[in-house]
């Protein structure tokens, strides 16, 4: 299993590099001059320009700027926003447990409506209860999630004032969004779990387990689940990663104070250093993510590790 | 994925008559299985509706999606207008009608730039193999690290914000997928006999890419065409409603809604039309390229 942990983590260390570079390239990449860009085009004196571009070390070859990021970045620092003239690793530090908060209890709801409903289809397939949660699954694969989001504002905070209507960060305000991202991911998350739990029902050992005369309960609960959730797993890991860039999106709707809300208006300042900061710690997040379903997929079959 | 070998594959052992033959028959059963069942007619109609609706958009709007006429300032939905007005005054349902057009060509454009970064990739990686492969797909996987569609997030930052680097972004966030579909295909593809065959009467590369290959390796690439099409038009309208895609007045329809929401609470009509259009337009594309992967699966088709 160890060695198996270090493998994954071996293959990830180029990808990561890759990742790291890519960032890295956004800024070089941009057309146009990027001082120019901070200041929108405007004039600008050209003393001004000059030290800005200076103090980014813009007048620097690019392999040093390259190699002044990857420093940087393994010591920590990711540079300094622009329009806060905070370091980038502050401002994230700031919103990022929120993200965690949401993209978790997101991944709860998630889970928990997609494995019921598609456990539920399997069983019943062919059944009117196989024929709703596979149209709602459809609808919630076609559902854009600002809509639902602002739909859901609209019926239950503006409406029933159940809930607070924007920018709460209390428990509270974390239902709607979490929801609202829950939802639409389970819709992925159903479709799986029916098919993977098809597939295990018809299994010798399912067959046989109902020979020996147990409860179809039993069977489910105690046989049949379990083996389901195997490939499931995997496509948790791949959805955590639709949850992470969807929260960007239902952040924003919210105004649920988190990376996502805080990239969106980044994005809309041009803030370059923040931006590439704020896309480089959510595909390191996912990166990781996508590390520890492995090594959970290796520990729940023991198969794949041996591999 | 049979239908397409039997049509192209082994061809010139076929008389030329028995061929058409084939190939009808093989078109025909396909088309009976992707309309067989509901989901598929659904999606077809939805589809086709869309563009109905796109076609004529400009003759039966009863008005023009961008005129302004503030004293009729957020109407609500009335004979006059059919979805209400918004908060300068525009016609809610032209402007939703001519969203259409917008939102098929986002999803044209998009899935066209994925498939010919994506295809052209991926069967370079497969047929050359060796190094050129482990480069290709190493940055694929680079691609693939970044969740959803954050790498068009990242390219529409770069680009900067208009609906046309929002197609260029969505199509190139897609590509990865097809690369690696592709990839593995033309792998399989170019061990068959007949690509041996083309290689020792001295075709190029490039010949046996195009004819002996590429067709063979169709089906799968036209799946993921139709399944990427919706997650297009619902990435794209992602970006226009963070401000990042199209831009006002045009009236597409994430930023119909982005402008809208601030008027959640007196004119909800703001929101919900444009919304609706954009979950029966993704609808009736998934419904269609499901249908599509399930006709194109003759396992599921004999069924």
């Amino acid at each position: 299993m160890a060695v198996y942990i270090a493998r994954r983590l071996l293959l990830l260390l180029p990808v990561w590099f890759g990742v790291l570079t890519l960032v890295f390239l956004m800024r070089v990449l941009v057309p146009g001059d990027p001082v120019d860009i901070m200041f929108f085009g405007q004039q600008t004196n050209p003393e001004v320009r000059a030290t800005i571009r200076h103090e980014l070390g813009l007048d620097r070859p690019l392999y040093v700027q390259y190699g002044k990021y990857i420093w940087g970045v393994v010591h920590g620092d990711l540079g300094t926003s622009i329009t806060t003239q905070r370091p980038v690793v502050t401002e994230i530090k700031s919103r990022y447990p929120n993200t965690v908060v949401l993209t978790l209890a997101s991944l709860t709801v998630a889970v928990s409506i997609g494995l019921m409903a598609g456990i539920l289809a399997a069983v019943y397939k062919d059944s009117l209860i196989d024929t709703v949660s596979m149209v709602l699954s459809l609808g919630g694969l076609s559902m854009p999630g600002f809509w639902l989001g602002l739909l859901l504002i609209y019926i239950f905070a503006v409406n029933l004032h159940w809930f607070p209507v924007l920018g709460s960060m209390s428990p509270k305000g974390l239902i709607l969004p979490s929801v609202t991202l829950g939802v639409i991911a389970s819709a992925v998350l159903a479709r799986i779990v029916r098919s993977s739990m098809l597939e295990v029902l018809r299994e010798d050992y399912i067959r046989t387990a109902r020979a020996k005369g147990i409860k179809e309960s039993t069977v489910i609960i105690q046989h049949a689940w379990k083996n389901a959730l195997i490939p499931v797993v995997t496509i948790i890991g791949l959805q955590f990663g639709a949850l992470l860039s969807g929260a960007f999106i239902i952040e924003y709707v919210f105004a649920w104070h988190g990376v996502g809300e805080l990239a969106v208006q980044a994005l809309q300042k041009r803030d370059f250093p923040l931006i590439q900061g704020i896309i480089l710690v959510v595909a390191t997040t996912y990166v990781l993510v996508n590390l520890l379903v492995d090594v959970l997929y290796a520990a729940i079959d023991p198969r794949i590790a041996y591999q | 994925m049979v239908y397409v070998r039997e049509t192209t594959q082994g061809s010139a052992a076929i008389p030329v008559t028995e061929q058409r033959w084939r190939q009808r028959s093989g078109a025909r059963d396909f088309g009976r299985a992707l309309f067989r069942a509901a989901p598929g007619r659904i999606g077809g109609c939805i589809i086709l509706g869309l563009i109905v609706i796109a076609l004529l958009a400009p003759i039966v709007a009863p008005y023009s999606p961008v005129k302004i006429d503030i004293p009729n300032r957020l109407t609500g939905p009335s004979a006059h207008h059919l979805f209400g007005t918004d908060d300068i005054g525009r016609d809610v349902f032209s402007r939703v009608l001519s969203g259409s057009r917008i939102s098929l060509r986002v999803g044209l454009v998009s899935v066209s730039i994925a498939l010919a970064i994506g295809v052209t990739l991926g069967m370079i990686a497969g047929f050359y193999g060796g190094i050129v492969d482990l480069i290709v797909m190493r940055v694929v996987d680079i691609m693939l690290a970044f969740p959803g569609f954050l790498l068009a997030l990242a390219i529409v930052a770069m680009l900067g914000p208009s609906l046309t680097n929002a197609m260029i972004a969505v199509g190139i966030g897609g590509a990865s997928g097809f690369a690696r579909l592709v990839r593995g295909s033309v792998l399989s593809v170019k061990e068959k006999d007949y690509v041996t065959a083309a290689h020792v009467i001295g075709a190029t590369n490039g010949r046996i890419m195009s004819k002996a290959v590429l067709p063979n390796v169709l089906a799968p690439i036209v799946v993921l065409a139709t399944l990427e099409f919706p997650v297009a038009i619902l990435a794209a309208a992602s970006l226009s409603f963070l401000g990042l895609g199209a831009q006002p007045p045009s009236p597409e329809w994430g930023s119909m809604l982005v402008s809208g929401r601030t008027y959640i609470t007196t004119a909800p009509w703001l929101i919900n039309f444009p919304g609706l259009a954009i979950f029966i337009t993704v609808l009736g594309f998934n419904l269609f390229g499901n249908a599509v992967r399930d006709a194109m699966d003759p396992r599921l088709r004999q069924r």
